[in-house]
């Protein structure tokens, strides 16, 4: 997910490695913590959506094995579920669209100036994610250019984009920029230059070259920021509940209300499992085809 | 025709810069401004109030601080964990290699919103109180591998012959990873642990699950949305990014300029 990951391209340098206790030992703690802090809550929060009220009792529940409280949370929240992932995939196709000139950019014209070019990309995660968003409010005003310019060419179905869907994807596409950015450079950065002059001096049109050259080899960055943008856009409700209206609200906003305002805990850890459990699908696709070694 | 393909491409790369950087320029912008009603969205009048008053509204100093401490209690931990594993992956044989991939993996491919609630359910289930101390934990689980990948990266592209050279001139494996290794490693390690602190210091998501009643900073953004953020949040974030941007160019530039006299030496 993170931005500065990629931002220093490693060449891999095979070093002998040793087989010794130390690498256990140097391994125990951190791996002990994402176990007990990441993994196990996985099964806490399949356990929390299997329990049943204490009757009686408002806000309890006990253990159970209640697999209605699935099929209850999708019939009631299926729209948000949907809606999750149509947003979410736009915006991820957007930031595709808009990633990859200034990756290419990047990766082929930025010559010395790259480093700086790539600590400009991740530079805006320095300013707080929830006012940058909050910021489009601004930019996306019912009165500011934007909104005018759209509205004069008929192009808005409510006239106005603020407390609409597109301003979710707006706003989801910005935040997750970087994340479709950084995993292209890393790809295209890879691609010898000499691969496209060829192309260009067998006669093939720019278009082609692009199409046979460049977006091929382009493709591992293209899959890895795909994931990288799709999944926190999926999950985001920051975005649905700064910029949306209330026929906006995402899977998120929908976990976030069940879980700490309506203390509904089954139905929020039901949403909540099924979220990942389609996120791990992904993942796990992903990875039948790259292998783990490039995942981190 | 390559001529004006070329600039094509460079005049679509800026507005992509420009495009990133448009909010921060509002939010800025707007750190100056004397808003007209309790909204702080549109431009009204020119005011340096909350820059000369940063603390004026309650609230926002407080869970400044706080967001400040969870950050670097925080990083510390997870910079150390993270780095341990890294040196562990790089230079060391081990069994269940693909397993540490995978959960290393996971908690940066994992919404937010998922690792809050499961973390969040843990915590209720064991009736752990919420707390700065959950809010800490949490933290620390989602940025080690953060760390892992950016400290991961930079032992990869170390050479190894610096390393055999100083074994080649009779240094033990202490005196080598002190004075060889170490030095090498630790703009990577400085860098991880400035993305951690950030990660941490701009986390709302799984803050929010995990935090009770705790307010930091991104929560007490939160909940004054809805009733008008005070100017004093936009100056104070703008300060926060200048900061970091100024630490990030000024480790570029003495990187740059530490390499150029490598070359000329």
């Amino acid at each position: 997910m993170s931005p500065i990951l990629v931002a220093e391209p490693a060449k891999p340098v095979v070093v002998a490695q040793r087989r010794s206790r130390t690498g256990y030992i140097l391994l125990f703690p951190g791996l002990t913590w994402l176990a007990i802090f990441f993994a196990i809550p996985f099964i806490t929060l399949f356990m929390t959506s299997l329990q049943q009220p204490v009757p009686g009792k408002m806000g309890k529940y006990q253990a159970g094995f209640e697999l209605s409280n699935y099929a209850n949370a999708m019939a009631e929240y299926w729209p948000q579920f949907l809606r999750s992932f149509i947003y979410a995939g736009i915006a991820t196709l957007l930031a595709l669209v808009i990633a990859f000139p200034l990756a290419y950019f990047i990766a082929m014209k930025g010559g010395r100036w790259r480093p700086l070019l790539l600590v400009l990309v991740i530079a805006p995660s320095f300013a707080s994610f929830l006012l940058r968003t909050y910021a489009w409010r601004t930019i996306l005003s019912d009165e500011g250019p934007i909104t005018s310019f759209f509205n004069a060419l008929h192009l808005l179905p409510d006239d106005r984009i603020l407390n609409t869907g597109i301003a979710v994807v707006a706003g989801l596409t910005y935040n997750f920029l970087p994340f479709m950015i950084l995993p292209l450079y890393a790809a295209i950065e890879k691609i010898d230059p000499r691969l496209i002059e060829a192309s260009s001096d067998l006669y093939a049109s720019a278009s082609t070259t692009f199409r046979k050259v460049t977006w091929p080899l382009s493709l591992p960055g293209v899959v890895a920021g795909t994931l990288l943008t799709f999944i926190p856009a999926a999950g985001d409700y920051i975005n649905a509940e700064l910029l949306g209206s209330t026929k906006d609200r995402m899977i998120g906003n929908v976990i976030q209300t069940n879980f700490i305002e309506f203390r509904d805990y089954p139905t929020a850890s039901a949403l909540s499992f099924v979220l990942m459990a389609v996120i791990l699908v992904m993942v796990f696709t992903y990875i039948r085809r790259a292998g783990t070694e490039e995942l981190v | 025709m390559r001529f004006v393909r070329r600039n094509l491409l460079r005049v679509v790369a800026i507005l992509v810069l420009v495009y990133l950087f448009i909010p921060i320029a509002v939010v800025a912008i707007l750190s100056f401004n004397k808003p007209s009603g309790k909204f702080n969205i549109s431009w009204n009048a020119f005011s340096t109030d909350a820059w000369t008053n940063l603390c004026g509204v309650p609230g926002v100093c407080s869970s400044f601080v706080t967001s400040i401490q969870i950050g670097l209690i925080a990083t510390v931990v997870a910079t150390a964990l993270g780095t341990m594993i890294a040196f562990a992956l790089v230079r060391y044989r081990f069994r269940g290699r693909s397993t540490t991939n995978l959960l290393i993996f996971l908690p940066m491919a994992t919404p937010e919103v998922v690792m809050g609630s499961s973390l969040l359910a843990l915590f209720l289930n064991l009736r752990f109180p919420l707390g700065q101390w959950t809010v800490i934990i949490a933290h620390i689980m989602f940025i080690i591998s953060f760390v892992v990948v950016t400290v991961k990266a930079r032992l990869q592209g170390l050479d190894p012959r610096l390393e055999e050279a100083a074994r080649d001139l009779y240094a033990n494996p202490r005196a080598t990873f002190r004075y060889v290794t170490l030095p090498l490693v630790a703009p990577g390690i400085a860098g991880a642990a400035l993305l951690g602190f950030s990660l941490s210091f701009d986390d709302f998501i799984i803050s929010y699950f995990n935090a009770g009643t705790l307010v930091t900073f991104p929560i007490f953004i939160w909940g004054a949305a809805q009733r008008g953020i005070p100017v004093q949040v936009n100056a104070l974030a703008t300060l926060v990014f200048a900061i970091a941007l100024l630490i990030v160019l000024g480790s570029q530039v003495v990187n740059y300029r530490r390499r150029r006299k490598l070359m000329s030496a």
